[in-house]
């Protein structure tokens, strides 16, 4: 286990209206992209609360990406803008508690642009493989305890 | 739909989760077995299975019989995106008996299957979706869609025959059309020409009567030379703002006997024609052509005396014995409310300049397809006579192809219209001077009804055909015999060597292309444009005529290249469309709109400004900010900023979401 490469894991928030519509249509078009991003669907980049930043860091990710409409086309006028506002200020404040601020990024990604999500999800997957783990939480092996009991089920069945 | 008709099978969580194969979509990407005995282990799942296609009747079959047998309440599909089945699965939900906000679906195919190479990374993946919507939909409550009344009237915007045939139907099924149309007349581009391939039919005779049906319907408003300037609202209540450009005539004084055309001082037409595309001349007040509808002139005051200087006879408003003519007339403003909106602005031909090897705008006889098609046009600048600038008959012609199009230069797309309207030019021409015919093609496509049939036809006609791209016209003589002509350089792929090619004169059959201002109209309307500049419709396959924003529509070539008969199929599919909407009468809204827990606001007013919709508003009793769900359009950007956590946005709280972060970061 300590001699495979990191794995970074990183946990994405979309808005519903251009950066998810993007990340589907990267898969209508069939561009594959690193595996190492998992996608929070938010109907607006403006419902991004910092803390679900600081929470997914907390929780065992090593990265945290956001994608938002570019500025001018937001589903809600002005959502995106208040998503700048509040990254920006995340970001200074995680520099100050020491993390690295590139560990999270902010991406206007537009509906059309399945080939930017593909762009962005492999270089924010490098750039966190260069920034190592962050780790700061022991990462929660799924239910390992219930697998014991699958074996046991098995074994009834057998 | 009211939350106690559904059951809720005890408070805790029973969920029931269901791994879609989509056919192989999913299933050879990833293991969906493994996935479905994963799904078993997670915490409240009751039962948890795979299924070929969960979309199916079946599939929704097999959750309703579920909720019964385990007495499920929670459902988690993982299948395709939310964004194309989430309905499908709320709805079997509901016909289980269940609340459909019950319901979380993990997009195991756009987001993973699709785009992970490696077997065992995609079930990872998999695996940590399906765990993040267990988690989440443990938090799920019982919501109820709102009701709201649609406006039943329906505004289109663009009035070429996408336009015009999508006002008609939805007129004729006694409904209220307003059609805005930029231009001073309606008809688009299918007004320019003069017959239409296939059927070589005359494009006047089937639109113009179209064009006097929409101008006399008492179901529609027609407002012509005007401009959407700002779109409000939601599905089935849109405003919205129109400004009427000044005529400077009154258009229900004017009966168009043009009177006052032929009194103005200028006693020769002088400035470009638009319609002719610059070929003839107009006067400052015209009509645009012999049909335009409304049959109503109007002064550019850009060239008119009395409204550049101040200073003219005006002779034209004398000669108007019904006072039409008003030189004071200011741009208005009108705000009409709809519940559906068809957008059908059409195209922009491909400008040739940009292809400046060919010569156009440098040799005076490269012509674009759209100046043949108003020379060949009998109310044309030439009466339908094909002729060169100095006025005689052609005696060799080069049409060449994909001009703009399939071409990483230009645009990659391939314009569908241009080798059909490339041939019925061939025929025309031929028809008009007699002159030799070279067609330079890459490929011949004419993928139609009745099309390959005309290619045929033409083929007999003594048309000649020369596959591969023409790298160049030039002027440059080598021999006697190309000393005035033009030259068309080609490497001729049939035969496997270049060709000069001299001609009198070169045809450039341009591609489409989305119009200048495609951006802004797409912004005011909050949908999506492609790359190109396309508007996006909601699924290609599912929802051509729809688009991301409910109860905006598409038709025509707005969409994308189409010619005239998929563009009235288009046009009538979204009429129909935008008639289900408003005919319903009413439409159902997401729950997802914010509220305020009130124990826990403490009156900070954070909210307030962040609202862009002003829903939010103080209570000053009680000290404490509400949301009022009907302005409320559920961004949740006030949630964001409440420092006290009291707002809160239905199906997105922060403990659904905290739920989802957690689960999408456990796994093995
Ligand atoms: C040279 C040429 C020859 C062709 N010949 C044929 C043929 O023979 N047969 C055939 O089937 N097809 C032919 N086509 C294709 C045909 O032109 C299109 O299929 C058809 O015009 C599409 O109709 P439309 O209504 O979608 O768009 P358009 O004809 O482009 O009409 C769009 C209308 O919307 C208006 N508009 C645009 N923006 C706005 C706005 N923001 N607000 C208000 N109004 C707006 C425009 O002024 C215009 O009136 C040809 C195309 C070309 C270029
Ligand atoms: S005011 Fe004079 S120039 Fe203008 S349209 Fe009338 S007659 Fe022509
Ligand atoms: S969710 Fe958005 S629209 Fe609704 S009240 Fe909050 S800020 Fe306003």
């Amino acid at each position: 286990m300590h001699n495979e490469p990191f794995e970074p894991r990183i946990v994405a928030f979309f808005c519903n209206w251009c950066t998810y519509t993007a990340s589907d249509l990267t898969g209508i078009s069939r561009l594959a992209y690193a595996p190492n991003v998992r996608v929070i669907r938010v109907m607006c980049s403006g419902r991004i609360d910092p803390q679900f930043v600081l929470k997914a860091l907390r929780q065992g990710a090593d990265g945290v990406l956001i994608g938002g409409c570019h500025p001018g086309d937001c589903h809600y006028q002005e959502g995106n803008y208040k998503c700048l506002r509040r990254i920006k200020l995340l970001k200074r404040m995680l520099a100050e508690m020491g993390l690295e601020d590139e560990r999270v990024r902010l991406e206007w990604i537009a509906g059309s642009e399945g080939d930017k999500v593909q762009k962005v999800v492999n270089e924010m997957t490098e750039q966190i493989r260069r920034l190592g783990p962050l780790r700061l939480a022991p990462i929660p092996v799924p239910h390992e305890l219930v697998e014991e009991e699958l074996a046991m089920a098995g074994a009834e069945e057998a | 739909m009211s939350t106690h008709q559904y059951k809720n099978n005890g408070d805790a969580p029973r969920i029931g989760v269901y791994i879609c194969h989509c056919g192989m979509n999913i299933a050879s990407k990833l293991n969906v077995a493994e996935l479905a005995e994963y799904g078993k282990i997670l915490p409240n799942v009751a039962v948890s299975r795979d299924y070929k296609f969960m979309c199916s009747d079946p599939g929704q079959e097999m959750i309703q019989k579920d909720i019964q047998e385990f007495n499920l309440n929670r459902i988690v599909v993982a299948s395709c995106s939310p964004l194309l089945h989430e309905k499908t699965f709320r709805q079997a939900a509901a016909d289980g008996g269940l609340n459909p906000f019950y319901f979380q679906m993990a997009n195991i195919r756009e987001h993973v299957s699709w785009v992970t190479k490696d077997f065992k990374e995609a079930t990872d993946k998999a695996k940590a979706l399906v765990s993040a919507a267990v988690r989440r939909v443990a938090q799920h409550q019982a919501l109820e869609k709102k009701r709201v009344p649609v406006h039943s009237d329906v505004v289109i915007v663009g009035g070429g025959i996408a336009g015009i045939h999508a006002a008609l139907t939805i007129a004729n099924s006694g409904r209220k059309v307003y059609l805005i149309e930029r231009q001073p007349t309606i008809g688009g581009h299918m007004a320019m020409f003069d017959k239409t391939f296939p059927t070589l039919d005359c494009a006047a005779c089937i639109l113009t009567p179209k064009m006097s049906a929409v101008k006399n319907h008492p179901n529609i408003t027609l407002w012509s030379y005007s401009d959407v300037t700002k779109v409000e609202g939601f599905t089935g209540n849109f405003k919205v703002k129109i400004k009427r450009k000044p005529r400077y005539v009154i258009e229900e004084h004017c009966v168009g006997c043009l009177l006052c055309v032929d009194a103005c001082v200028f006693k020769e037409p002088k400035f470009d024609d638009e319609f002719n595309l610059g070929m003839s001349k107009r006067k400052p007040i015209y009509l645009p052509f012999p049909q335009a509808t409304p049959l109503t002139v109007l002064i550019d005051p850009e060239t008119c005396l009395q409204l550049k200087r101040g200073k003219c006879k005006q002779t034209c408003a004398e000669v108007c014995e019904r006072r039409a003519i008003n030189f004071e007339q200011k741009e208005e403003e009108i705000e009409v409310d709809c519940g559906a909106v068809i957008l059908s602005t059409g195209f922009k031909p491909f400008d040739a300049k940009r292809v400046p090897e060919y010569g156009y705008g440098h040799y005076n006889n490269v012509y674009s397809s759209l100046e043949v098609e108003r020379m060949v046009n009998a109310s044309g600048p030439s009466q339908g006579e094909v002729v060169l600038k100095d006025g005689s008959k052609p005696k060799s012609v080069g049409i060449i192809h994909c001009v703009g199009s399939r071409h990483a230069k230009t645009n990659k797309y391939c314009s569908r219209v241009c080798c059909m309207y490339s041939l019925k030019l061939a025929h025309l021409v031929k028809e008009r001077t007699g002159a030799e015919i070279y067609n330079f093609y890459i490929d011949m496509r004419t993928p139609g009804k009745g099309y390959e049939e005309f290619f045929d036809k033409l083929l007999k006609e003594d048309v000649n055909f020369i596959r591969g791209r023409v790298a160049e016209v030039t002027n440059w003589a080598m021999t006697a015999k190309e000393e005035g002509k033009l030259i068309i350089r080609v490497e001729d792929t049939l035969i496997g060597s270049p060709r000069r090619i001299p001609v009198d004169m070169v045809i450039l059959s341009v591609g489409l292309e989305a119009q200048a201002d495609a951006d802004e109209v797409r912004r005011m309307f909050g949908i999506s444009c492609s790359k190109d500049g396309w508007f996006t419709e909601r699924h290609p396959k599912l929802a051509p005529v729809s688009t991301m924003t409910d109860g905006i529509f598409l038709a025509g070539a707005c969409q994308g290249p189409k010619d005239i008969p998929d563009t009235v199929a288009q046009a009538g599919a979204a009429a129909a469309e935008a008639l289900a909407l408003v005919d319903k009468g009413f439409v159902e809204l997401e729950p997802d709109t914010a509220f305020i827990k009130e124990e826990l606001c403490c009156g900070c007013r954070t909210c307030i400004g962040m609202c862009p919709y002003s829903a939010i508003s103080p209570n000053l009793e009680k000290g404490v900010a509400v949301v009022n769900e009907a302005l409320c359009k559920g961004c949740g950007t006030c949630v964001a900023a409440c420092p006290s956590g009291a707002a809160s946005q239905n199906l997105f709280t922060d403990e659904q979401i905290f739920e989802e972060i957690e689960g999408v970061l456990t796994y093995a």
